[in-house]
């Protein structure tokens, strides 16, 4: 009988694809989380990467090193003390890397919005965030949804497309 | 030993010491003079009929600029006799500051820390008073009944 690749490919033994999509099926299938949770939301990661919810059947492994990680999921309430520290573990991923804010206070500051003055209203003002899970704490299902957009975004992305070449080269022009 | 026996023990081996009881709050609370807070959080601590041994909670209060007046409040246990106590102190808001009883208490220091970082409360002769959970360069007091954040912190907008 044979698996779902098997049977679907097994008979010719050559599969055409492009580069592009290989690429994106390989990074949106191994999307390396960095092992990172601030507050009560990071429980919430923890569950979803526990057996009950397994999210190494996705492809996400957390890793100790933000070197190693494409996507940081900021699980939790981001303080001004904390503020320097995430900027900086964002700085030390390697590229092409994603952010997705995980729960309310990650997104808006929560329940922090009015009274809070140590905490960032929003993580989105320190890194840029490419999906935002609402929900406080979202469950792990929640969670799980929002990766699947982020896969989805991959899906859609070009590594090979010439005029991402060109933005970086303006990028860094006008940097000089 | 009730009440009114610990307040006269008190008062017997250090004269005028507690200026009022208020029995109303749990644990009862005795108003005491702050300037010799730390001889008598020492009494309190040796004195074999009382030995509170331990500092449950220091806490720091703040009544507004209208009363002028901020408080420091000791929550005392005693682990062998079962008996709780708290030891208010009255502070002037403009200058507030008392003498340190981490000498007398190891738990004091952080909690100290802790009221300075949150009120600016000077604790005297205490060994590392400086901030404990707000970062080192934060401007201001929160817990001020007049507090207003700053508008940035290292480029960060801190409002809404």
């Amino acid at each position: 009988m044979g698996g779902y690749l098997d049977q679907k490919f097994g008979a010719g033994g050559v599969i055409i694809t492009q580069v592009d999509e290989l690429l994106n099926w390989a990074r949106l299938s191994s999307l390396w989380p960095m092992g990172f949770g601030i507050a009560c939301c990071a429980i919430e990661f923890m569950g979803s990467i526990s057996a009950a919810y397994d999210l190494d059947r996705m492809g996400l492994i957390p890793r100790a090193s933000p070197r190693q990680s494409d996507v940081m999921i900021v699980a939790g309430t981001v303080t001004f003390k904390m503020a320097d520290r995430v900027r900086r573990l964002y700085e030390q991923m390697a590229e092409p890397r994603y952010v997705i804010s995980m729960g309310s206070c990650s997104n808006c500051g929560g329940p922090y919005w009015e009274h809070g003055y140590h905490v960032v209203k929003g993580v989105d003002r320190i890194i840029p965030v490419d999906v935002y899970v609402p929900g406080c704490p979202p469950r792990p299902e929640a969670l799980i949804g929002g990766i699947i957009k982020l896969q989805e975004k991959i899906r859609g992305e070009s590594r090979l497309d010439e005029s991402l070449l060109e933005k970086l080269l303006e990028k860094k022009k006008a940097k000089a | 030993m009730s009440l009114k026996e610990i307040k006269d023990l008190i008062n017997t081996h250090l004269p005028e010491m507690v200026r009022e009881v208020i029995s109303t709050t749990t644990p009862a609370t005795f108003l005491v003079d702050s300037s010799r807070i730390v001889e008598l959080c020492s009494f309190l601590r040796t004195e074999k009929q009382l030995y509170f041994d331990s500092l449950s909670c220091l806490t720091g209060l703040d009544n507004g600029p209208e009363k002028g007046i901020m408080e420091v409040v000791y929550t005392l246990y005693s682990i062998p006799y079962n008996y709780s106590l708290n030891i208010r102190c009255e502070l002037d808001r403009t200058l507030p500051q008392i003498p340190s009883v981490s000498t007398v208490w190891r738990t004091a220091d952080w909690h100290e820390r802790e009221a300075f970082d949150l009120f600016g409360i000077n604790f005297l002769n205490h060994p590392d008073l400086r901030r404990i959970l707000l970062p080192t360069d934060w401007e201001g007091f929160p817990l001020l009944k007049d507090y207003s954040h700053q508008e940035k912190y290292h480029g960060i907008t801190v409002k809404y």
